[in-house]
């Protein structure tokens, strides 16, 4: 029996529950290793040795060390390609140009406006930080823009980089879910068909409830 | 009929990384530039070609794709074994040439394109840079390139002991940031400074330069 993964951070970060979700899709036995953020364990010496940014997750396996949780994702797929869900990352190149595709434009149009929308909607009331209104305004502006971009490409297509999930459509979850469940802003999604379809679908994979299980059962931060 | 061909613009970094892959791997192809300047890339019929109305576009038979990382990774594992390999087929290897693939889009790049905006593109148009603006984006990329010297003491190139994709990412708003102020944060960076000198000089960057150079003078 393999030695599971090592996945660093907490299951309610966004990036931690995207390798959560990808190593669910793979069947691929993990270990998480909690990391104490609201005590600064992510900016002390022994975290930056895994991931000299100070962010989550860092990622362990078969005896390397791994940041970036879109390259962990590549990389689980890559390795361990003959289990659980095969077609993740595309099983020939065409596909594969396209989920590519989709997934950068995830982490490049998507993150940005949604992560800083997540960040000022469902944290920082949390933490007591004052929000920005000025910033929540712009974001849902440039979110709503790049949603417009899906509702069109989903009435083509059932997922975004083509007929099955992908990996592209996994890199949404985390934060579509913090924002459909945790905000008001819900809307942004459900109002739009396709969108709202494609949500739907996306949302009530096995793998996917399982993330959202482990966030709510944490009971400290 | 050129088998591939780029759509973008010489004044885009995302196009020029492309272009940088395709003379590292010594592909023939069409460039069919889009004016920004005029607004193409944001009307038909650019935009049914990459409805997100950014360049470049990527045309190669069958495969159409847009975002210059997915183009140049697709790339790479197509042509890798003619010419230069800028990507690995053992897992292990390409996934940290895929995390530093990463750290260049997340890390590296938001704070790289904010100096370059300020301290060359509104000085061109006439506008004066806003010092608070570049203070913090020379302390952000200040802080990437800390990472980067550390981990240059590790590793000959970013990804591995090879020149990968992670490394050609970098060239464009490195040559651009060399032009201006901000070239203190690599100058004062030994390892960052020996690295940037040595990516900049290969010969597929120059032919880079040189369709920019061309296009200048055209």
């Amino acid at each position: 029996m393999a030695t599971p993964v090592k996945v660093y951070g907490p299951a309610m970060s966004t990036a931690v529950s995207r390798v959560l979700a990808c190593l669910l899709e793979k069947n691929v036995d993990f270990q998480l290793i909690p990391v104490n953020m609201s005590k600064g364990e992510h900016k002390k010496p022994d975290f930056l040795k895994i991931q000299p940014f100070g962010q989550v997750p860092a990622f362990e396996d078969d005896g390397i060390s791994l940041f970036e949780s879109r390259a962990i994702c590549r990389y689980i797929c890559e390795k361990y390609a003959d289990q659980g869900n095969k077609g993740l990352y595309g099983t020939n190149p065409l596909a594969k140009a396209s989920i590519d595709q989709w997934l950068e434009a995830e982490g490049q149009s998507f993150s940005p406006p949604s992560s800083a929308l997540v960040f000022q909607l469902a944290f920082a009331p949390r933490m007591k930080i004052k929000q920005d209104q000025v910033a929540i305004k712009q974001n849902e502006e440039k979110l709503s823009k790049v949603l417009d971009v899906y509702e069109k490409r989903l009435q083509e297509t059932r997922f975004l980089a083509g007929e099955e999930f992908s990996l592209a459509d996994l890199s949404h979850l985390p934060n579509a879910q913090y924002l459909v469940s945790a905000t008001d802003r819900g809307e942004l999604f459900t109002s739009r068909d396709n969108v709202g379809r494609w949500w739907d679908e996306i949302s009530s994979r096995d793998s996917w409830k399982k993330v959202v299980d482990m966030q709510q059962k944490k009971t400290s931060a | 009929m050129a088998v591939r061909k780029v759509y973008g613009s010489l004044n885009s970094p995302a196009t020029l990384k492309v272009l940088a892959c395709l003379f590292e791997h010594d592909l023939d192809f069409e460039f069919v530039p889009v004016n920004l300047n005029a607004g193409e890339h944001k009307k038909k019929p650019f935009l049914s070609m990459n409805p997100f109305g950014q360049v470049p576009v990527y045309e190669d038979g069958g495969i159409k794709q847009f975002e210059s990382r997915a183009i140049i990774r697709c790339m790479g594992f197509e042509y890798g074994k003619k010419g230069e390999e800028l990507i690995y087929w053992d897992a292990r290897k390409q996934a940290i040439v895929a995390n530093w693939i990463d750290v260049e889009g997340h890390q590296f790049e938001p704070p790289a394109l904010k100096l370059i905006f300020e301290m060359v593109i509104k000085p061109k148009n006439g506008l004066a840079p806003d010092h608070g603006v570049v203070a913090e984006a020379e302390a952000e990329l200040g802080s990437v390139l800390d990472v980067y010297e550390a981990r240059l003491a590790k590793s000959k190139y970013l990804g591995s002991d090879r020149y990968t994709i992670a490394d050609v990412l970098h060239l464009p708003n490195l040559q651009s940031l060399l032009g201006t102020k901000a070239k203190k944060l690599i100058e004062s960076r030994p390892r960052v400074r020996a690295w940037c000198s040595e990516i900049l000089a290969r010969p597929a960057w120059g032919k880079v330069l040189e369709m920019k150079r061309d296009k200048a003078q055209a």
